[in-house]
């Protein structure tokens, strides 16, 4: 999409010109709804807090003088009797960008407000949430009745479990809210709350899924695959 | 309504990239699969980290369509965590090596 030259608006000019009128405008710097402006900015502080945990953990990482489990066979699973490596934690990516695909297309369906489309893909992306939720639960309850706890494993280093359990559960918390996010959202739009307000909301509940999916990219290569 | 437009793209963009996560996916998990070690698994690593956080950010995100006023305030800040997990890894490091000098293994 090219930036639409608006009569009625203030920004003018794209590029590194646009970004100084932006921000010496008199009235407002940035050209958005203002729930959007502020998911970003939350998103952003969480963006900070997320990489503080992979950095800590990354720094215990390195100063241990144990062995670190390989993640690999920690979360492999026997399926069929095939030994998979990281088989449950693979599933769990796809069905989490599986979720962000239905989200982006539920927040095109809302702005051509199609609401029933709307409705059910975010319900599709809940759905895919809280499957992914409960793929954890397997995968935590897999490992605490193996032995992990966040003060030592069978495995090696004990700074594998704080981490683990940290990092994985901070961000299983956030695809809990993100789901029970959605479920409300899907609901209003279901009853036409936003006919009038316009449909912006989606494409901000959009922004947090598409972040949590974000992080997992992150999650996945350091924790699970490094 | 609200006073400015929405971000609105085609649909056909969003199952293309979704597509491509999905390959970029199982390319990292066959890094995995295959045992790749060393140098060659890390830079893989990133490489195909980078490439899926860039998509999600950019097309599912929208932030490929946003003014520049708005990705600099999402991108400047981030060069705060280059330097903590810079500060962070020469740390670690010397960490490891005064805990190898004091500490029998």
């Amino acid at each position: 999409m090219t930036i639409e030259t608006d009569k009625n608006s203030s920004y003018a000019e794209p590029g590194i010109d646009g970004m100084v009128a932006d921000w010496s405008a008199d009235k407002q710097n940035f050209d958005l709804p203002w729930g959007k402006l502020m998911m970003w900015i939350f998103l952003l502080s969480d963006t900070f807090i997320f990489s503080v945990f992979l950095t800590g953990y990354m720094n215990v990482r390195l100063s241990q003088t144990d062995n670190w489990p390989n993640a690999s066979e920690v979360f492999a699973l026997e399926i069929g009797g095939v030994h998979l490596p990281l088989i449950l934690i693979a599933i769990m990516t796809f069905a989490l960008i599986t979720s962000s695909g239905t989200m982006a297309m539920a927040v095109n369906y809302a702005y051509n407000r199609d609401k029933r489309k709307t409705v059910i893909l975010m319900a599709i992306t809940a759905l895919l949430g809280a499957s992914f939720v409960g793929m954890q639960v397997f995968e935590w309850s897999k490992l605490i009745s193996e032995g992990v706890r966040p003060w030592g494993n069978p495995f090696g280093a004990a700074q594998f479990g704080s981490t683990f359990f940290m990092i994985t559960g901070f961000h299983g918390l956030h695809v809990t809210a993100g789901v029970i996010y959605l479920t409300v959202i899907a609901r209003r739009v279901g009853r036409g709350y936003y006919e009038d307000k316009g449909y912006a909301i989606v494409e901000i509940t959009g922004l947090y899924w598409h972040f949590v999916d974000l992080v997992w990219v992150f999650i996945f290569a350091f924790f699970y695959l490094w | 309504m609200s006073e400015t437009a929405g971000q609105q793209h085609p649909i056909g963009i969003y199952l293309k990239i979704w597509v491509l996560l999905f390959v970029l996916s199982t390319f990292s998990y066959l890094v995995d699969f295959f045992h790749l070690q060393g140098y060659l698994r890390w830079s893989l690593i990133l490489i195909f980290m980078f490439l899926k956080a860039g998509f999600i950010v950019a097309i599912f995100m929208h932030v490929a369509w946003e003014r520049l006023a708005l990705k600099y305030v999402l991108f400047v800040p981030l060069s705060a965590i280059v330097v903590l997990i810079t500060l962070m890894a020469i740390e670690g490091d010397y960490t490891f090596l005064t805990r190898e000098i004091f500490f029998d293994p």
